[in-house]
């Protein structure tokens, strides 16, 4: 039955994934947190809404974060990508936020954690960047860093949802960071 | 050191695996030749289904089968109806399953769910909760078995004649758990044999439903819930993903895995159902209470009796010489409601605490006060003593940390600008149980130790929690026991819900640790190769009746922020301190106590859904429209506990926190706004249209 079927439409993608190229022939209609969770096993990146809405799918694009739910695989061809399993590079010990989510208690189910970090270091260089927020005072000259208080951590964190409610604790995690 | 390993603030075991994205929730099991699964709901809120065409979706690429309710493999009837998925015509609610799309790729598996054509005979429906629906009744029994009314004075008569009444309404909309994982299992059969991958909070319960539903011996059936992504109690009993996919499985030969849209969850999962609250309380002048009278009135579908027990709090909370507690249902056309994080105390504390301020303000007392002087010697529904209840240490010390005593008390007597800035004070009260469980404990040569138990952790920390016990119990370093959960080929033991998990299943690994601490004492020589095993059993012992009324306490204290402009409602602060014995773990415990504060606030301010009475659907389906609280909503949430000591629980003093902490929570923020504007809303959540609405009427 499935073979007298005609094919979904594919194309051929390379991406570069937690430093490591890939090349795969995908469906078109192949999201990127798909492709981490089905294509490659990098089941770290989490699906909990499939629409933008609750961040547990945020990945770094090109050093950016994105809801990798929201981007289509085949308009990513030659995309650098690093999730929750690349963050501590080769190494045994784990990225710096990592470790202060330990210390912090920042967790509790686990299944918003992986979306918060990379969320939380693609935020740290935002700020760095002298992107302003909605909370970021006008009067601040722009393209300087800007300094991240527990108010701008809060609100540019605010795409990624915990319904265990661990928010405190993430952004005492950040704050330890950033000091 | 062992001794001190109960109550110390010991790391998450599974931290590491949850930072680093390696634990595995249930879809993330890649076996071979794995197909995705893709459920199709009714296009209708009542009727029958007349066809089902699947042809053009058999016709895509990619697509091995869609089940219907003519060809679905037939289950026996199971215990709850809600299980009962593609096995007849008939549809109850919206969002009732009555196709499941099955492929090669999610992508194929969701295109040919939305090329199932469900041709369905519509009837008409009702979705509208009146508390005067000619359909309502009196229930025998509420959720978790309470009698639905208990009675006793003359309180009609003790209300009227009361000196100080106030007699109000409030509602609490239909919430939704939403937990951050979606509903989901990978099931895999091979011959008979059936291995499933479940986010569930209690994998013993998931494997004798199935064993029922499939007709098969209880040990043909694996389960594992290795990590799970919360469920605050909407993964308590098996839900039909894990039906669903094992019915896939077997009908196409292969692995599968359904993981539920979100947009399906708010009508397969269950939801708090909707409560219409009459309060009335009667008190002398001097704050005495002399007549409580809650009564609710709430929804349940066609398919089950689930009767939210929102009334049962006024059975364990304030002393007065009239009690009445009643609970009404209307069956609807509604998808079935369910537990969500305190079912009944929730929502009860949220009506009886409010109208507990309103009384406050009728008879110009401080709530605190109130409270204090109506604080019974004995529990009122039952005449029993408590265990121990420490409601009133629990409220000073709130008070006293909070700075309650520079509150001015009269309504919107604090402003910023355009702020208005208010204070609120709320009790909260959960029951403290314990359920029967197995457990097993291994000394080994090496001087480490194995304890076994199906406890799952969906959250709490309870691989943690249970080696600290066991170590406790052995009198060993914590570092030394190994923890092994969520898996069916343990010893069995009930779920983690009604904040009974660590109570029940830490009883048993006590007894276990304790009775292999009394052999290695009595041992001579070196263990033998497999060391030694002891088993316990708390049957007859955690379900024994108790003389005792046992639940934990604790107060509410909030301080929010109401913009006079925009209507607004932002919390400044919010403290929580309890009475919950034993506190096991401080670093696991704080953060239960601040995430169901959380969900609190969220139940206060930002969550609500709403039947379409047109359509029958719930309108707030997913994570844009229905609004759990995000990082920038909450504020500085502290949380804290006083010394509780209570011999009449279980070998290690506790009660269970995992509840408590959202029992109380909207009420301390709703006289809180009260507080701020001098205007009562008695309607959740308080969003900004209703409060402006009642601002610009009132003020």
């Amino acid at each position: 039955m499935t073979s007298a079927n005609k094919p979904a439409p594919d194309s051929e993608i390379t991406l570069r994934v937690n430093g490591k190229p890939h090349t795969l022939h995908i469906d078109n209609r192949r999201t990127l947190l798909d492709l981490l969770r089905e294509d490659l096993g990098l089941t770290g990146s989490k699906k909990g809404c499939d629409h933008g809405q609750c961040g547990a799918c945020t990945v770094l694009a090109d050093g950016r974060r994105v809801n990798s739910c929201l981007l289509l695989a085949v308009a990513l061809d030659g995309s650098e990508i690093t999730t929750v399993e690349g963050l501590g590079g080769d190494g045994e010990e784990p990225h710096p936020l990592q470790r202060a989510f330990l210390d912090r208690d920042a967790f509790q189910c686990g299944y918003c954690t992986p979306g918060q970090i990379c969320s939380a270091i693609g935020m740290i260089a935002e700020a760095a960047a002298g992107h302003p927020s909605q909370v970021t005072d006008p009067a601040t000259p722009s393209g300087r860093p800007v300094p991240l208080d527990r108010s701008e951590i809060r609100e540019r964190l605010s795409g990624n949802l915990c319904r265990c409610g661990a928010y405190p604790r993430i952004v005492e995690a950040v704050e330890d960071v950033i000091r | 050191m062992t001794a001190t390993s109960l109550g110390a603030p010991v790391e998450r075991r599974e931290g590491r695996q949850k930072v680093t994205g390696a634990a595995r929730y249930a879809a993330e099991y890649h076996l071979p030749g794995r197909a995705h699964a893709w459920p199709v709901p009714a296009p209708v809120a009542r009727g029958r289904v007349t066809a089902v065409d699947t042809s053009a979706a058999l016709a895509l690429p990619g697509v091995l089968a869609v089940l219907t309710p003519d060809d679905a493999p037939r289950l026996a009837e199971p215990e709850d109806a809600t299980l009962a998925v593609l096995q007849g015509p008939d549809v109850p609610h919206r969002g009732w399953c009555v196709a499941l799309a099955v492929a090669e790729t999610l992508e194929a598996a969701r295109a040919a769910a939305r090329a199932v054509r469900v041709t369905c005979a519509a009837e008409p429906h009702d979705v509208g909760l009146d508390p005067g629906h000619r359909d309502a009744y009196e229930p025998k029994e509420t959720n978790a078995g309470y009698p639905g009314r208990v009675e006793h004075g003359d309180p009609q008569a003790a209300f009227a004649a009361a000196e100080v009444r106030v007699d109000t309404v409030y509602r609490v909309p239909p919430l939704h758990n939403h937990p951050m994982e979606p509903h989901t299992s990978t099931a895999h059969w091979d011959g008979d044999r059936l291995t499933v991958y479940t986010s569930s909070q209690g994998g013993t319960t998931v494997r004798s439903v199935l064993a029922q539903l499939f007709r098969l011996p209880e040990d043909t059936i694996t389960v594992v819930s290795e990590h799970v992504g919360g469920g605050f109690g909407s993964k308590g009993t098996p839900r039909p993903d894990v039906v669903l996919a094992a019915m896939a499985a077997r009908h196409t030969g292969r692995p599968v895995t359904l993981a539920y849209p979100r947009r399906s969850l708010p009508t397969t999962v269950g939801h708090r159902a909707p409560t219409v609250q009459r309060l009335r309380l009667g008190a002398h002048t001097d704050g005495r209470l002399t007549a409580v009278l809650h009564e609710t009135t709430t929804h349940t579908s066609r398919v089950k009796a689930f009767v939210e027990q929102a009334a049962v709090p006024a059975r364990v909370m304030y002393a007065a010489p009239a009690l009445l507690s009643s609970h009404r249902v209307v069956p609807l056309d509604v998808p079935s409601p369910s537990w969500m994080r305190a079912p009944g105390e929730a929502p009860g504390m949220y009506a009886l605490e409010s109208a507990m301020d309103e009384l406050a303000d009728a008879l110009g007392m401080d709530p605190v006060e109130l409270r204090v002087r109506n604080d019974p010697e004995c529990e009122p529904g039952s005449g029993k003593p408590f265990s121990s209840r420490h409601l009133v240490e629990c409220l000073r010390e709130g008070a006293r940390r909070f700075g309650w005593a520079e509150r001015d008390p009269r309504p919107r007597s604090r402003t910023e600008g355009p702020l208005l800035i208010g204070t609120g004070v709320a009790a909260a009260t959960y029951p403290a149980a314990a359920v029967p469980a197995t457990a097993s404990a291994r000394a080994l040569p090496d001087g480490t130790f194995a304890v076994r138990i199906n406890a799952t952790d969906i959250g709490t920390g309870a691989r943690t929690v249970l080696a600290q016990v066991a170590a406790d119990a052995l009198a060993v370093p914590v570092d030394r026991v190994g923890t092994e959960i969520g898996h069916s080929d343990l010893p069995p033991a009930w779920l983690a819900g009604g904040s009974m998990g660590t109570a029940s299943w830490g009883w048993a690994v006590h007894e276990a640790c304790a009775e292999l601490a009394s052999r290695l004492a009595a041992h001579t020589g070196p263990l033998p190769a497999d060391g030694i095993e002891t088993r316990a059993d708390t049957a007859g012992r955690a379900d024994a009746d108790s003389p005792y009324a046992r639940h934990a306490f604790g107060a509410h204290f909030a301080e929010v922020a109401v913009d006079s402009v925009t209507g607004e409602t932002r919390v400044r602060r919010l403290l929580g301190i309890y009475a919950a014995g034993r506190i096991l773990n401080a670093r696991t415990a704080r953060s239960q106590f601040t995430g169901a504060m959380t969900m609190g606030l969220g139940m206060a301010l930002t969550e609500g859904s709403t039947l379409d009475p047109a359509f029958g659907d719930f309108t707030e389906t997913d994570l844009a429209s229905y609004h759990v609280p995000a990082h920038a909503d909450v504020p500085a949430i502290e949380a804290d506990w006083i010394d509780e000591e209570d011999p009449h629980l279980n070998p290690m003093g506790s009660k269970g926190i995992g509840e408590i902490g959202i029992v109380g929570t909207a009420a301390a923020l709703g006289n809180a706004v009260h507080h701020a504007t001098g205007i009562r809303f008695r309607h959740l959540p308080l969003t900004p249209d209703r409060i402006l609405t009642g601002l610009l009427a009132g003020g």
